[in-house]
């Protein structure tokens, strides 16, 4: 249960942001977690609500976009979605293929409004 | 009126600038890092032991043993002779690159070759945090599942190698060593798979092979230009 630590940064990071634009509110914040980042986007959401709560931020949304593992054929140039953890490229069947998503704990955006 | 300002920042840049900076220092020492991480019980002490035991006197390895309470493993890895250093996270369930970079604040590492990490037990979160090694080691004993792979893929998809321990338990346990190979393999077709028993000995040569190499490797990447 990392999640906890986890929320601090992304709070951390959002105050860091927030700072850049005097005179506007946070008012959500967008993240990317992926499928193999070793997050649970709810313990995620849980977390950084218990930290938001009473601060001048509360209530502030956290936006979890879910990344889906996906793969790219070095030989064909497919790109393709994981199932049933299926890494061999679908279309000519070379293996083994390079990992180019899912492994996102990434900041998207924050959405600011005018005090 | 909202404004939505794009960041693309990661969320443990932090750390990950921290770990740049040990990986750096190792190269620039030619030390070789490595990260053990497994649920608790794995043997990743044990392997530890083996391992220290089998080196000569002289060598320049340390390690850093992670619990969240007690001494215990680093007394129990101190008895070798080489630099054991504890750190108790006091309830944090993994390692962070901040910690290690404290640990270390006291050594030299001009006098190291080889820097082993051993990660708090925990399967999940380690696997969030760069410590600057050159390589994520994953521990699994037969005592477990051999389907732990596809439950805790992230630690799988990082890891260069993985060590199936505790094979002497294979005739007594429902684990299927074949099933295990090929779950590690269908999270990462790439990772190097070594079975030993730390308590038998059985498989520990490719083991300390494997480590050798490595060393190797790692000395001659300090030798070349950075970059």
């Amino acid at each position: 249960m990392h999640e906890l630590g986890i929320a601090n940064s992304v709070l951390e990071a959002v105050c860091g942001e927030a700072g850049k634009h005097a005179g506007a509110r946070v008012v959500k914040v967008g993240l990317r977690v992926g499928e193999l980042a070793g997050v649970d986007p709810d313990a995620l959401r849980f977390s950084f609500e218990c930290l938001v709560k009473g601060t001048p931020l509360d209530p502030l949304p956290l936006e979890i976009e879910f990344c889906p593992r996906q793969q790219q054929c070095p030989a064909c140039g497919h790109a393709f979605r994981v199932a049933d953890y299926e890494t061999s490229c679908p279309k000519c069947g070379a293996a083994p293929t390079e990992c180019i998503g899912g492994t996102e704990l990434e900041l998207a955006y924050l959405e600011l409004e005018d005090k | 009126m909202t404004d939505r300002v794009p960041l693309e920042r990661k969320v443990l840049n932090e750390n990950d600038r921290i770990a740049a900076e040990l990986r750096a220092r190792f190269r620039q020492n030619g030390i070789l890092c490595l990260n053990l991480i497994s649920s608790p019980g794995s043997g990743k002490t044990s392997l530890l032991e083996r391992t220290l035991g089998a080196m000569a006197p002289g060598t320049r390895v340390a390690v850093l043993t992670g619990d969240i309470q007690t001494d215990n493993d680093a007394r129990r890895l101190a008895r070798f002779g080489f630099p054991v250093e504890q750190i108790t996270t006091g309830g944090t369930c993994h390692l962070d690159a901040r910690m290690i970079d404290r640990a270390l604040a006291d050594w030299k590492l001009e006098d190291l070759d080889l820097l082993l990490i051993e990660n708090v037990g925990n399967l999940v979160c380690p696997s969030s945090y760069d410590l600057g090694e050159a390589a994520k080691i994953v521990l699994l004993s037969a005592a477990e599942g051999d389907d732990k792979p596809l439950k805790y893929p992230s630690i799988f998809f990082r890891a260069a190698l993985l060590v199936l321990n505790k094979i002497d338990l294979l005739e007594h346990v429902p684990f299927d060593i074949a099933r295990a190979r090929e779950n590690a393999w269908r999270i990462n077709p790439r990772i190097e798979i070594l079975e030993v028993s730390c308590l038998t000995g059985a498989g520990l040569e490719a083991w300390h092979g494997w480590l050798e190499h490595r060393c190797q490797k790692a000395q001659m990447e300090a030798a070349l230009p950075a970059g």
